[in-house]
């Protein structure tokens, strides 16, 4: 197993309740399986599937990054009142 | 005294001055500041005040990178970008984009490009204050 850390911004903090959590996941796990597994526990949650961007140690990753122990995991609401986050990376 | 920092978030303030001073060379004959104030209403719903957060640790950088990819697409000079954060009155300055160009169509370009480009992947969220009392993130 390994314990990474999860930040949670603006609506996603108001939804879980928490700024930050450590957990434990099995080796292999992804971004996008770390995300699977917090909107089964945080229904609310799945609204920003689709419209969300990832990072892991602070640089932007995708649903399918590898998670390594010790990992910081951020996953970021649309921003700003932006034009929404389907852009992804590159314009 | 502490060395200027061309890409910041910060609580303090914002002034356009040192950002135009550091970004300004003798070779650029452009220099196009954007600034992003908070706005009194929203949708026709009136805002008493915003507040901004920011994922500190990466927004600085991204705001970096996105200078970046500017600078690939344009032949710009120097950028700075500072984006306040916290509790923002009306009329308060949030966001300062300042770029430099040897000519002004790259640099009116290059600024636009920057501050789409923090709209669409800055980690940086919005809370509208209404002046009814309720608030939401603008998602």
């Amino acid at each position: 197993m390994i314990t990474v850390r999860v930040r949670f911004f603006a609506g996603h903090r108001d939804i879980v309740g928490r700024a930050e959590i450590d957990i434990m996941q099995e080796e292999g796990a992804t971004v996008g399986s770390l995300w699977e597994q917090l909107t089964a526990e945080h229904p609310r949650l799945a609204g920003y599937t689709g419209r969300l961007l990832y990072a892991v140690n602070q640089e932007f990753a995708t649903p399918a990054t590898e998670l390594r122990d010790g990992d910081e995991v951020a996953f970021i609401p649309p921003v700003s009142g932006g034009r929404g986050a389907a852009g992804g990376q590159e314009p | 005294m502490s060395q200027f920092q061309p890409f910041l978030i910060t609580e303090a303030p914002l002034d356009p001055a040192p950002l135009v001073a550091f970004v300004q060379t003798p070779s650029d004959g452009a220099v196009v500041t954007f600034a992003g104030v908070a706005r009194n209403h929203f949708g026709g719903r009136a805002t008493a005040y915003l507040s901004y957060e920011a994922y500190a640790e990466m927004a600085g950088p991204v705001l970096q990178q996105i200078a970046e990819e500017a600078r690939a697409r344009w032949p710009i000079g120097k950028v700075a970008v500072h984006h306040r954060v916290g509790r923002l009155e009306i009329g308060e300055t949030a966001v300062l984009v300042v770029v430099a160009a040897p000519h002004r169509q790259e640099a009116f370009q290059a600024a636009a490009y920057i501050m789409d480009r923090i709209k669409e992947i800055a980690p940086i969220w919005k809370r509208e204050h209404w002046a009814d009392g309720e608030a939401e993130w603008r998602e």
